[in-house]
Protein backbone atom coordinates (compact mmCIF):
# COMPACT_ATOMS: atom_id res chain seq x y z
CA UNK A 1 0.00 0.00 0.00
CA UNK A 2 2.98 2.30 0.21
CA UNK A 3 5.24 3.04 -2.74
CA UNK A 4 7.90 0.51 -1.70
CA UNK A 5 5.42 -2.34 -1.34
CA UNK A 6 4.49 -3.94 -4.70
CA UNK A 7 0.84 -3.63 -5.66
CA UNK A 8 -1.13 -5.62 -8.21
CA UNK A 9 -2.14 -3.98 -11.48
CA UNK A 10 -5.80 -4.57 -10.78
CA UNK A 11 -5.55 -2.85 -7.39
CA UNK A 12 -3.85 0.16 -8.98
CA UNK A 13 -6.48 0.38 -11.69
CA UNK A 14 -9.33 0.18 -9.19
CA UNK A 15 -7.67 2.80 -7.02
CA UNK A 16 -7.41 5.13 -10.02
CA UNK A 17 -11.07 4.62 -10.91
CA UNK A 18 -12.00 5.44 -7.34
CA UNK A 19 -9.90 8.62 -7.35
CA UNK A 20 -11.45 9.81 -10.60
CA UNK A 21 -14.96 9.02 -9.37
CA UNK A 22 -14.25 10.93 -6.17
CA UNK A 23 -13.13 14.07 -7.93
CA UNK A 24 -16.04 13.92 -10.35
CA UNK A 25 -18.32 13.70 -7.30
CA UNK A 26 -16.60 16.78 -5.85
CA UNK A 27 -16.72 18.86 -9.00
CA UNK A 28 -20.05 17.94 -10.58
CA UNK A 29 -22.50 19.97 -8.44
CA UNK A 30 -20.41 23.12 -8.70
CA UNK A 31 -19.79 22.65 -12.41
CA UNK A 32 -23.47 22.31 -13.28
CA UNK A 33 -24.36 25.27 -11.07
CA UNK A 34 -21.83 27.40 -12.92
CA UNK A 35 -22.83 26.20 -16.40
CA UNK A 36 -26.55 26.86 -15.94
CA UNK A 37 -25.86 30.47 -15.04
CA UNK A 38 -25.46 30.94 -18.81
CA UNK A 39 -28.30 28.82 -20.15
CA UNK A 40 -30.84 30.79 -22.18
CA UNK A 41 -33.86 29.20 -20.48
CA UNK A 42 -36.05 30.36 -17.59
CA UNK A 43 -35.35 27.25 -15.50
CA UNK A 44 -31.93 25.72 -14.71
CA UNK A 45 -32.32 22.34 -16.41
CA UNK A 46 -31.62 20.58 -19.69
CA UNK A 47 -31.97 20.95 -22.65
CA UNK A 48 -29.30 23.51 -23.36
CA UNK A 49 -30.91 26.51 -25.07
CA UNK A 50 -27.84 28.49 -25.93
CA UNK A 51 -25.49 30.89 -24.22
CA UNK A 52 -26.75 34.11 -22.61
CA UNK A 53 -25.55 36.73 -20.16
CA UNK A 54 -29.16 37.70 -19.32
CA UNK A 55 -28.97 36.24 -15.83
CA UNK A 56 -26.32 38.82 -15.03
CA UNK A 57 -27.19 41.84 -17.13
CA UNK A 58 -30.87 41.76 -18.20
CA UNK A 59 -32.63 44.85 -16.83
CA UNK A 60 -36.15 43.47 -16.53
CA UNK A 61 -37.62 45.16 -19.65
CA UNK A 62 -39.50 43.00 -22.12
CA UNK A 63 -37.24 41.69 -24.86
CA UNK A 64 -37.65 42.26 -28.62
CA UNK A 65 -39.48 39.02 -29.33
CA UNK A 66 -42.09 39.89 -26.72
CA UNK A 67 -41.10 37.30 -24.11
CA UNK A 68 -41.41 38.22 -20.45
CA UNK A 69 -38.63 40.41 -19.08
CA UNK A 70 -35.75 38.87 -17.23
CA UNK A 71 -34.07 40.56 -14.31
CA UNK A 72 -30.37 39.77 -14.12
CA UNK A 73 -28.35 39.76 -10.94
CA UNK A 74 -26.88 43.23 -11.48
CA UNK A 75 -30.37 44.73 -11.75
CA UNK A 76 -31.88 42.74 -8.90
CA UNK A 77 -32.08 45.24 -6.05
CA UNK A 78 -33.05 42.63 -3.45
CA UNK A 79 -30.01 40.46 -4.09
CA UNK A 80 -27.64 43.41 -4.42
CA UNK A 81 -28.83 44.81 -1.09
CA UNK A 82 -28.37 41.39 0.52
CA UNK A 83 -24.86 41.18 -0.96
CA UNK A 84 -24.01 44.54 0.63
CA UNK A 85 -25.42 43.47 4.01
CA UNK A 86 -23.31 40.30 3.87
CA UNK A 87 -20.20 42.31 3.00
CA UNK A 88 -20.74 44.67 5.94
CA UNK A 89 -21.29 41.77 8.35
CA UNK A 90 -18.23 39.93 7.02
CA UNK A 91 -16.09 43.06 7.42
CA UNK A 92 -16.95 43.48 11.11
CA UNK A 93 -16.69 39.77 11.83
CA UNK A 94 -13.25 39.67 10.20
CA UNK A 95 -12.01 42.72 12.09
CA UNK A 96 -13.18 41.52 15.50
CA UNK A 97 -12.18 37.88 14.99
CA UNK A 98 -8.67 38.68 13.81
CA UNK A 99 -8.03 41.13 16.68
CA UNK A 100 -9.34 38.60 19.18
CA UNK A 101 -7.28 35.91 17.47
CA UNK A 102 -4.05 37.92 17.89
CA UNK A 103 -4.69 38.68 21.54
CA UNK A 104 -5.70 35.10 22.32
CA UNK A 105 -2.70 33.68 20.49
CA UNK A 106 -0.31 35.76 22.62
CA UNK A 107 -2.27 34.88 25.74
CA UNK A 108 -2.05 31.14 25.16
CA UNK A 109 1.37 30.85 23.52
CA UNK A 110 3.40 33.35 25.54
CA UNK A 111 1.97 33.76 28.99
CA UNK A 112 1.89 31.27 31.82
CA UNK A 113 -0.83 31.53 34.39
CA UNK A 114 -2.99 29.34 36.54
CA UNK A 115 -6.02 27.80 34.88
CA UNK A 116 -4.58 28.18 31.36
CA UNK A 117 -5.48 24.62 30.35
CA UNK A 118 -9.06 25.16 31.43
CA UNK A 119 -9.36 28.47 29.58
CA UNK A 120 -7.88 26.85 26.46
CA UNK A 121 -10.62 24.24 26.55
CA UNK A 122 -13.19 27.02 26.95
CA UNK A 123 -11.66 28.66 23.88
CA UNK A 124 -12.20 25.45 21.85
CA UNK A 125 -15.79 25.09 23.09
CA UNK A 126 -17.51 27.00 20.24
CA UNK A 127 -16.15 24.41 17.78
CA UNK A 128 -18.13 21.61 19.39
CA UNK A 129 -21.41 23.53 19.66
CA UNK A 130 -23.71 23.24 16.63
CA UNK A 131 -24.07 26.55 14.80
CA UNK A 132 -27.83 26.64 15.26
CA UNK A 133 -27.38 26.46 19.04
CA UNK A 134 -24.86 29.32 19.01
CA UNK A 135 -27.44 31.43 17.20
CA UNK A 136 -30.35 30.35 19.40
CA UNK A 137 -28.53 31.02 22.67
CA UNK A 138 -27.47 34.49 21.61
CA UNK A 139 -30.99 35.24 20.42
CA UNK A 140 -32.50 34.07 23.71
CA UNK A 141 -30.02 36.00 25.84
CA UNK A 142 -29.79 39.35 24.05
CA UNK A 143 -33.18 39.59 22.43
CA UNK A 144 -34.78 38.36 25.64
CA UNK A 145 -32.83 40.99 27.54
CA UNK A 146 -34.06 43.67 25.14
CA UNK A 147 -37.63 42.48 25.71
CA UNK A 148 -37.25 42.51 29.50
CA UNK A 149 -35.64 45.94 29.56
CA UNK A 150 -38.37 47.28 27.32
CA UNK A 151 -41.10 45.79 29.55
CA UNK A 152 -39.52 46.96 32.82
CA UNK A 153 -38.23 50.44 31.99
CA UNK A 154 -39.59 51.21 28.58
CA UNK A 155 -36.08 51.59 27.14
CA UNK A 156 -35.68 50.14 23.65
CA UNK A 157 -32.37 48.33 23.15
CA UNK A 158 -32.74 48.00 19.39
CA UNK A 159 -29.11 46.99 19.17
CA UNK A 160 -29.98 43.62 20.68
CA UNK A 161 -33.01 42.94 18.54
CA UNK A 162 -32.44 40.50 15.68
CA UNK A 163 -30.35 42.34 13.12
CA UNK A 164 -26.83 43.01 11.99
CA UNK A 165 -25.27 43.43 15.45
CA UNK A 166 -26.55 40.09 16.66
CA UNK A 167 -25.46 38.37 13.45
CA UNK A 168 -21.94 39.76 13.88
CA UNK A 169 -21.88 38.64 17.52
CA UNK A 170 -23.12 35.17 16.66
CA UNK A 171 -20.57 34.67 13.91
CA UNK A 172 -17.66 36.04 15.97
CA UNK A 173 -18.42 33.40 18.61
CA UNK A 174 -16.97 30.57 16.56
CA UNK A 175 -14.91 32.38 13.92
CA UNK A 176 -12.74 33.91 16.68
CA UNK A 177 -11.79 30.39 17.80
CA UNK A 178 -10.71 29.46 14.29
CA UNK A 179 -8.65 32.60 13.77
CA UNK A 180 -7.03 32.08 17.19
CA UNK A 181 -5.97 28.58 16.15
CA UNK A 182 -4.52 29.82 12.84
CA UNK A 183 -2.54 32.69 14.40
CA UNK A 184 -1.42 30.67 17.45
CA UNK A 185 -0.02 27.96 15.17
CA UNK A 186 2.26 30.53 13.53
CA UNK A 187 3.24 32.19 16.82
CA UNK A 188 4.33 28.77 18.12
CA UNK A 189 6.99 28.64 15.39
CA UNK A 190 8.34 32.08 16.24
CA UNK A 191 11.82 32.23 17.80
CA UNK A 192 11.43 34.30 21.02
CA UNK A 193 15.14 35.16 20.81
CA UNK A 194 14.34 37.57 17.99
CA UNK A 195 12.09 39.51 20.30
CA UNK A 196 14.66 39.36 23.10
CA UNK A 197 17.25 40.74 20.73
CA UNK A 198 14.99 43.69 19.99
CA UNK A 199 14.49 44.25 23.71
CA UNK A 200 18.27 44.07 24.32
CA UNK A 201 18.78 46.64 21.61
CA UNK A 202 16.61 49.03 23.56
CA UNK A 203 13.14 48.56 22.12
CA UNK A 204 10.21 48.75 24.48
CA UNK A 205 8.02 45.62 24.55
CA UNK A 206 5.37 47.43 22.51
CA UNK A 207 7.88 48.49 19.83
CA UNK A 208 9.34 44.97 19.74
CA UNK A 209 5.86 43.57 19.24
CA UNK A 210 5.06 45.87 16.33
CA UNK A 211 8.44 45.68 14.58
CA UNK A 212 9.41 42.03 15.14
CA UNK A 213 6.56 39.77 16.19
CA UNK A 214 3.67 41.28 14.26
CA UNK A 215 5.47 41.18 10.86
CA UNK A 216 6.25 37.53 11.52
CA UNK A 217 2.56 36.86 12.19
CA UNK A 218 1.39 38.76 9.10
CA UNK A 219 0.89 35.75 6.77
CA UNK A 220 -1.22 34.00 9.36
CA UNK A 221 -3.18 37.19 10.00
CA UNK A 222 -3.99 37.47 6.29
CA UNK A 223 -4.89 33.79 6.21
CA UNK A 224 -7.14 34.13 9.25
CA UNK A 225 -8.77 37.25 7.80
CA UNK A 226 -9.57 35.56 4.48
CA UNK A 227 -10.93 32.53 6.27
CA UNK A 228 -13.02 34.67 8.61
CA UNK A 229 -14.43 36.69 5.71
CA UNK A 230 -15.40 33.60 3.72
CA UNK A 231 -16.88 31.76 6.70
CA UNK A 232 -18.92 34.80 7.65
CA UNK A 233 -20.12 35.33 4.10
CA UNK A 234 -21.16 31.71 3.72
CA UNK A 235 -22.61 31.09 7.14
CA UNK A 236 -26.25 30.20 7.29
CA UNK A 237 -27.05 28.24 10.45
CA UNK A 238 -26.07 30.86 13.00
CA UNK A 239 -27.09 33.79 10.81
CA UNK A 240 -30.62 32.66 10.08
CA UNK A 241 -31.53 32.68 13.78
CA UNK A 242 -30.27 36.22 14.35
CA UNK A 243 -31.11 38.09 11.18
CA UNK A 244 -33.66 40.87 11.17
CA UNK A 245 -35.23 42.72 8.27
CA UNK A 246 -31.88 43.35 6.52
CA UNK A 247 -31.25 39.82 5.29
CA UNK A 248 -27.73 38.77 4.33
CA UNK A 249 -27.11 37.00 1.04
CA UNK A 250 -27.28 33.35 2.13
CA UNK A 251 -30.63 33.92 3.85
CA UNK A 252 -31.98 35.88 0.87
CA UNK A 253 -30.87 33.11 -1.49
CA UNK A 254 -32.50 30.50 0.71
CA UNK A 255 -35.80 32.39 0.63
CA UNK A 256 -35.58 32.71 -3.16
CA UNK A 257 -34.78 29.03 -3.50
CA UNK A 258 -37.89 28.08 -1.55
CA UNK A 259 -39.99 30.06 -4.04
CA UNK A 260 -38.43 28.14 -6.92
CA UNK A 261 -35.11 28.14 -8.67
CA UNK A 262 -34.17 30.49 -11.48
CA UNK A 263 -30.85 30.86 -13.28
CA UNK A 264 -30.32 34.12 -11.34
CA UNK A 265 -29.51 31.91 -8.35
CA UNK A 266 -26.90 30.14 -10.46
CA UNK A 267 -25.49 33.52 -11.43
CA UNK A 268 -25.12 34.52 -7.77
CA UNK A 269 -23.63 31.13 -6.91
CA UNK A 270 -21.02 31.44 -9.66
CA UNK A 271 -20.18 34.98 -8.57
CA UNK A 272 -19.65 33.76 -5.00
CA UNK A 273 -17.44 30.89 -6.17
CA UNK A 274 -15.29 33.19 -8.28
CA UNK A 275 -15.04 35.69 -5.42
CA UNK A 276 -13.96 33.02 -2.94
CA UNK A 277 -11.46 31.57 -5.39
CA UNK A 278 -9.92 34.99 -6.02
CA UNK A 279 -9.65 35.70 -2.30
CA UNK A 280 -8.08 32.29 -1.65
CA UNK A 281 -5.63 32.74 -4.54
CA UNK A 282 -4.70 36.20 -3.28
CA UNK A 283 -3.90 34.93 0.21
CA UNK A 284 -1.95 31.95 -1.11
CA UNK A 285 -0.01 34.19 -3.45
CA UNK A 286 0.92 36.44 -0.55
CA UNK A 287 1.96 33.65 1.77
CA UNK A 288 4.17 32.05 -0.90
CA UNK A 289 6.20 35.20 -1.27
CA UNK B 1 7.62 46.27 39.61
CA UNK B 2 8.33 43.47 37.17
CA UNK B 3 5.57 41.30 38.53
CA UNK B 4 3.01 44.09 38.54
CA UNK B 5 3.83 44.91 34.92
CA UNK B 6 3.43 41.31 33.83
CA UNK B 7 0.27 41.13 35.89
CA UNK B 8 -1.09 44.15 34.03
CA UNK B 9 -0.25 42.67 30.64
CA UNK B 10 -1.87 39.40 31.64
CA UNK B 11 -5.09 41.18 32.52
CA UNK B 12 -4.95 43.31 29.38
CA UNK B 13 -4.74 40.17 27.27
CA UNK B 14 -7.17 38.19 29.36
CA UNK B 15 -9.94 40.80 29.27
CA UNK B 16 -10.92 40.51 25.59
CA UNK B 17 -10.79 36.73 25.85
CA UNK B 18 -13.03 36.70 28.91
CA UNK B 19 -15.46 39.20 27.39
CA UNK B 20 -15.78 37.00 24.32
CA UNK B 21 -16.19 33.70 26.16
CA UNK B 22 -18.45 35.01 28.92
CA UNK B 23 -20.67 37.35 26.90
CA UNK B 24 -20.97 35.29 23.72
CA UNK B 25 -20.68 31.69 24.90
CA UNK B 26 -21.22 31.10 28.62
CA UNK B 27 -23.97 33.57 29.54
CA UNK B 28 -26.12 32.95 26.43
CA UNK B 29 -25.97 29.20 26.94
CA UNK B 30 -26.79 29.45 30.64
CA UNK B 31 -29.72 31.67 29.78
CA UNK B 32 -30.88 29.17 27.16
CA UNK B 33 -30.86 26.43 29.82
CA UNK B 34 -32.75 28.74 32.21
CA UNK B 35 -35.41 29.62 29.65
CA UNK B 36 -35.89 25.94 28.83
CA UNK B 37 -37.12 25.40 32.40
CA UNK B 38 -39.58 28.30 32.32
CA UNK B 39 -43.25 27.56 31.92
CA UNK B 40 -45.35 30.42 30.65
CA UNK B 41 -48.58 30.51 32.60
CA UNK B 42 -50.02 33.68 31.15
CA UNK B 43 -48.58 36.50 29.11
CA UNK B 44 -46.66 38.03 32.04
CA UNK B 45 -46.28 35.29 34.65
CA UNK B 46 -43.87 32.41 34.44
CA UNK B 47 -43.23 29.43 36.69
CA UNK B 48 -40.45 26.87 36.78
CA UNK B 49 -41.01 23.39 35.50
CA UNK B 50 -40.01 20.67 33.10
CA UNK B 51 -43.06 20.91 30.85
CA UNK B 52 -40.99 21.48 27.72
CA UNK B 53 -38.95 18.36 28.39
CA UNK B 54 -42.10 16.38 29.06
CA UNK B 55 -43.45 17.51 25.71
CA UNK B 56 -40.32 16.17 24.09
CA UNK B 57 -40.74 12.70 25.58
CA UNK B 58 -44.50 12.44 25.20
CA UNK B 59 -44.75 13.68 21.62
CA UNK B 60 -43.24 10.93 19.55
CA UNK B 61 -42.59 13.31 16.64
CA UNK B 62 -39.95 15.13 18.69
CA UNK B 63 -37.94 12.24 20.00
CA UNK B 64 -38.23 10.22 16.81
CA UNK B 65 -36.75 13.08 14.84
CA UNK B 66 -34.12 13.44 17.56
CA UNK B 67 -33.08 9.78 17.30
CA UNK B 68 -33.23 9.85 13.52
CA UNK B 69 -31.00 12.91 13.37
CA UNK B 70 -28.49 11.33 15.76
CA UNK B 71 -28.36 7.98 13.97
CA UNK B 72 -28.19 9.51 10.49
CA UNK B 73 -25.41 11.87 11.61
CA UNK B 74 -23.37 8.97 12.97
CA UNK B 75 -23.92 7.01 9.77
CA UNK B 76 -22.95 10.02 7.63
CA UNK B 77 -19.78 10.53 9.69
CA UNK B 78 -18.81 6.88 9.29
CA UNK B 79 -19.51 6.95 5.55
CA UNK B 80 -17.47 10.13 5.15
CA UNK B 81 -14.53 8.50 6.93
CA UNK B 82 -14.68 5.41 4.69
CA UNK B 83 -14.88 7.53 1.52
CA UNK B 84 -12.20 10.01 2.57
CA UNK B 85 -9.60 7.57 3.89
CA UNK B 86 -8.37 6.13 0.56
CA UNK B 87 -8.24 9.65 -0.89
CA UNK B 88 -6.25 10.96 2.07
CA UNK B 89 -3.97 7.93 1.87
CA UNK B 90 -3.31 8.53 -1.82
CA UNK B 91 -2.58 12.21 -1.30
CA UNK B 92 -0.38 11.66 1.76
CA UNK B 93 1.54 8.53 0.74
CA UNK B 94 1.27 7.68 -2.95
CA UNK B 95 1.12 10.97 -4.84
CA UNK B 96 4.35 12.91 -5.27
CA UNK B 97 5.44 16.50 -5.68
CA UNK B 98 3.20 18.58 -7.89
CA UNK B 99 0.36 16.11 -8.25
CA UNK B 100 0.24 15.81 -4.47
CA UNK B 101 -0.37 19.50 -3.86
CA UNK B 102 -2.69 19.68 -6.87
CA UNK B 103 -4.87 16.86 -5.60
CA UNK B 104 -4.92 18.40 -2.16
CA UNK B 105 -6.01 21.74 -3.62
CA UNK B 106 -8.69 19.97 -5.67
CA UNK B 107 -10.15 18.62 -2.44
CA UNK B 108 -10.46 22.15 -1.10
CA UNK B 109 -12.06 23.77 -4.15
CA UNK B 110 -15.68 22.74 -3.53
CA UNK B 111 -15.52 24.51 -0.20
CA UNK B 112 -15.00 27.87 -1.72
CA UNK B 113 -18.73 27.65 -2.31
CA UNK B 114 -21.15 27.89 0.58
CA UNK B 115 -23.32 25.05 1.81
CA UNK B 116 -26.28 26.67 0.10
CA UNK B 117 -24.56 26.67 -3.29
CA UNK B 118 -23.39 23.08 -2.89
CA UNK B 119 -26.89 21.94 -1.94
CA UNK B 120 -28.33 23.87 -4.86
CA UNK B 121 -25.91 22.08 -7.20
CA UNK B 122 -27.13 18.72 -5.96
CA UNK B 123 -30.74 19.82 -6.42
CA UNK B 124 -30.06 20.67 -10.06
CA UNK B 125 -28.52 17.22 -10.54
CA UNK B 126 -31.00 15.06 -8.68
CA UNK B 127 -34.44 16.53 -9.14
CA UNK B 128 -37.13 15.27 -11.49
CA UNK B 129 -36.22 17.77 -14.19
CA UNK B 130 -32.57 17.45 -13.24
CA UNK B 131 -29.51 16.33 -15.12
CA UNK B 132 -29.31 12.73 -13.93
CA UNK B 133 -32.94 12.22 -14.84
CA UNK B 134 -32.37 13.72 -18.31
CA UNK B 135 -29.24 11.66 -18.87
CA UNK B 136 -30.94 8.43 -17.86
CA UNK B 137 -33.79 9.19 -20.26
CA UNK B 138 -31.37 10.05 -23.05
CA UNK B 139 -29.61 6.74 -22.52
CA UNK B 140 -32.97 5.03 -22.73
CA UNK B 141 -32.61 3.36 -19.32
CA UNK B 142 -35.82 4.85 -17.99
CA UNK B 143 -39.04 5.86 -19.69
CA UNK B 144 -40.11 8.97 -17.81
CA UNK B 145 -38.52 11.52 -15.47
CA UNK B 146 -37.11 10.06 -12.25
CA UNK B 147 -37.27 11.90 -8.95
CA UNK B 148 -34.05 11.34 -7.04
CA UNK B 149 -34.36 14.28 -4.69
CA UNK B 150 -36.44 14.47 -1.50
CA UNK B 151 -35.40 11.20 0.12
CA UNK B 152 -32.90 10.06 2.73
CA UNK B 153 -30.32 8.88 0.23
CA UNK B 154 -30.22 12.34 -1.33
CA UNK B 155 -29.83 13.91 2.13
CA UNK B 156 -26.90 11.61 2.94
CA UNK B 157 -25.23 12.30 -0.42
CA UNK B 158 -25.44 16.01 0.33
CA UNK B 159 -24.28 15.68 3.94
CA UNK B 160 -21.28 13.51 3.04
CA UNK B 161 -20.37 16.04 0.36
CA UNK B 162 -20.46 18.85 2.92
CA UNK B 163 -18.30 16.95 5.38
CA UNK B 164 -15.56 15.58 3.10
CA UNK B 165 -13.09 18.46 3.34
CA UNK B 166 -13.17 18.40 7.13
CA UNK B 167 -12.33 14.70 7.03
CA UNK B 168 -9.70 14.76 4.27
CA UNK B 169 -7.58 17.59 5.72
CA UNK B 170 -6.91 16.15 9.21
CA UNK B 171 -6.38 12.67 7.72
CA UNK B 172 -3.82 13.93 5.22
CA UNK B 173 -2.06 15.88 7.97
CA UNK B 174 -1.65 12.89 10.28
CA UNK B 175 -0.90 10.36 7.53
CA UNK B 176 1.72 12.71 6.10
CA UNK B 177 3.71 12.47 9.31
CA UNK B 178 3.74 8.68 9.38
CA UNK B 179 7.05 6.85 9.10
CA UNK B 180 6.82 4.40 6.17
CA UNK B 181 9.35 2.13 7.86
CA UNK B 182 6.62 1.22 10.31
CA UNK B 183 4.42 0.00 7.46
CA UNK B 184 7.30 -1.87 5.85
CA UNK B 185 8.18 -3.47 9.16
CA UNK B 186 4.57 -4.59 9.45
CA UNK B 187 4.75 -6.32 6.05
CA UNK B 188 8.21 -7.76 6.79
CA UNK B 189 6.90 -9.34 9.95
CA UNK B 190 4.33 -11.18 7.85
CA UNK B 191 1.29 -8.95 8.23
CA UNK B 192 -1.23 -8.78 5.41
CA UNK B 193 -2.89 -5.59 4.16
CA UNK B 194 -5.66 -5.92 6.75
CA UNK B 195 -3.32 -6.47 9.67
CA UNK B 196 -1.04 -3.59 8.74
CA UNK B 197 -4.02 -1.31 8.33
CA UNK B 198 -5.54 -2.33 11.62
CA UNK B 199 -2.41 -2.54 13.76
CA UNK B 200 -0.24 0.25 12.34
CA UNK B 201 -2.00 2.72 10.08
CA UNK B 202 -5.25 3.25 11.95
CA UNK B 203 -3.62 3.67 15.40
CA UNK B 204 -1.20 6.17 13.91
CA UNK B 205 -3.95 8.12 12.17
CA UNK B 206 -6.24 8.06 15.22
CA UNK B 207 -5.88 11.77 16.16
CA UNK B 208 -6.75 12.73 12.58
CA UNK B 209 -9.63 10.26 12.42
CA UNK B 210 -11.10 11.50 15.68
CA UNK B 211 -10.73 15.17 14.84
CA UNK B 212 -12.24 14.65 11.38
CA UNK B 213 -15.11 12.62 12.81
CA UNK B 214 -15.89 15.18 15.50
CA UNK B 215 -16.03 18.07 13.05
CA UNK B 216 -18.07 16.14 10.46
CA UNK B 217 -20.45 14.88 13.13
CA UNK B 218 -20.99 18.37 14.54
CA UNK B 219 -21.55 19.83 11.09
CA UNK B 220 -23.99 17.10 10.13
CA UNK B 221 -25.94 17.17 13.36
CA UNK B 222 -26.24 20.94 13.21
CA UNK B 223 -26.91 21.22 9.50
CA UNK B 224 -30.16 22.76 8.38
CA UNK B 225 -29.98 23.59 4.67
CA UNK B 226 -29.18 20.16 3.30
CA UNK B 227 -31.90 18.17 5.11
CA UNK B 228 -34.49 20.90 4.57
CA UNK B 229 -33.83 21.41 0.87
CA UNK B 230 -32.98 17.84 -0.12
CA UNK B 231 -35.09 15.83 2.29
CA UNK B 232 -38.65 14.70 1.75
CA UNK B 233 -41.73 15.11 3.92
CA UNK B 234 -40.68 12.28 6.20
CA UNK B 235 -37.05 13.24 6.61
CA UNK B 236 -37.34 15.94 9.24
CA UNK B 237 -34.14 17.10 10.92
CA UNK B 238 -33.93 18.18 14.54
CA UNK B 239 -32.55 21.63 13.77
CA UNK B 240 -35.67 22.20 11.67
CA UNK B 241 -37.83 21.76 14.78
CA UNK B 242 -35.73 24.20 16.77
CA UNK B 243 -36.08 26.66 13.92
CA UNK B 244 -39.85 26.15 13.77
CA UNK B 245 -40.27 26.79 17.50
CA UNK B 246 -38.26 29.99 17.39
CA UNK B 247 -39.14 31.56 14.10
CA UNK B 248 -42.61 30.27 13.22
CA UNK B 249 -44.24 29.63 16.58
CA UNK B 250 -42.39 32.13 18.79
CA UNK B 251 -42.30 29.41 21.44
CA UNK B 252 -38.88 30.23 22.85
CA UNK B 253 -39.25 27.99 25.89
CA UNK B 254 -39.87 24.88 23.81
CA UNK B 255 -37.20 25.89 21.30
CA UNK B 256 -34.66 26.42 24.10
CA UNK B 257 -35.45 22.99 25.54
CA UNK B 258 -34.94 21.35 22.15
CA UNK B 259 -31.71 23.32 21.77
CA UNK B 260 -30.44 22.09 25.14
CA UNK B 261 -31.29 18.52 24.14
CA UNK B 262 -29.37 18.85 20.88
CA UNK B 263 -26.40 20.32 22.76
CA UNK B 264 -26.48 17.44 25.26
CA UNK B 265 -26.65 14.87 22.45
CA UNK B 266 -23.69 16.36 20.61
CA UNK B 267 -21.61 16.77 23.78
CA UNK B 268 -22.28 13.20 24.91
CA UNK B 269 -21.38 11.72 21.53
CA UNK B 270 -18.23 13.82 21.16
CA UNK B 271 -17.20 12.93 24.72
CA UNK B 272 -17.80 9.23 24.09
CA UNK B 273 -15.85 9.37 20.86
CA UNK B 274 -12.89 10.92 22.70
CA UNK B 275 -13.07 8.35 25.53
CA UNK B 276 -13.36 5.32 23.25
CA UNK B 277 -10.46 6.44 21.06
CA UNK B 278 -8.37 7.60 24.04
CA UNK B 279 -7.88 11.12 22.68
CA UNK B 280 -8.29 14.51 24.29
CA UNK B 281 -10.09 17.53 22.88
CA UNK B 282 -6.94 19.60 23.13
CA UNK B 283 -4.93 17.09 21.11
CA UNK B 284 -7.43 16.63 18.29
CA UNK B 285 -8.70 20.21 17.94
CA UNK B 286 -5.87 22.44 19.15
Amino acid sequence: MIRSVPRSRLFDALYMVYLVAFFVYLALPLLVTAVFAFNDAPFPSLPWQGFTLDWYFADGSASADGSAGRTGLFHDDGLLAALWVSAKIAFWVTLVSVCLGCVNAVLFERLHFRGKEFLYLLMLLPLVIPGVILGVSILVFYSGMANDVSAAWGIELDLFRPGMTLVVMGQVTFIATLSTLVIAARLRKFDPQLEEAALNLGATPLVAWFTVTLPWLMPSIFGAAAMAFLMSFENFNTTVMLTGSDTPLTVALFNRLREGSTPVLNAVALLLMVGSALLAALVMGRSNK
Amino acid sequence: MKSSASRLSLWLLLTPFLLWIVLLVLLPHLQMVRVSFQVRESWDTIAWGVEQYQNFFTESYYWRTFLRTGVMSLFTTFLTLIIAFPIAWYIARLARGRSKSLLFMACLIPFWASELVRTYGWMILLRESGLFSSWLQALGWVDGPVEMLYNDVAVIIGLVYNGLLFMVVPLVTTLDGMDENLVEAGYDLGGGHGTVLREIVVPWAMPGIVSGCIVVFMLTLGSYLTPVLMGGKDSAWFTEQIFTQFITRFNWEQGAALGVLLLVLSSVIVWMGLKISGQSLRKVMG
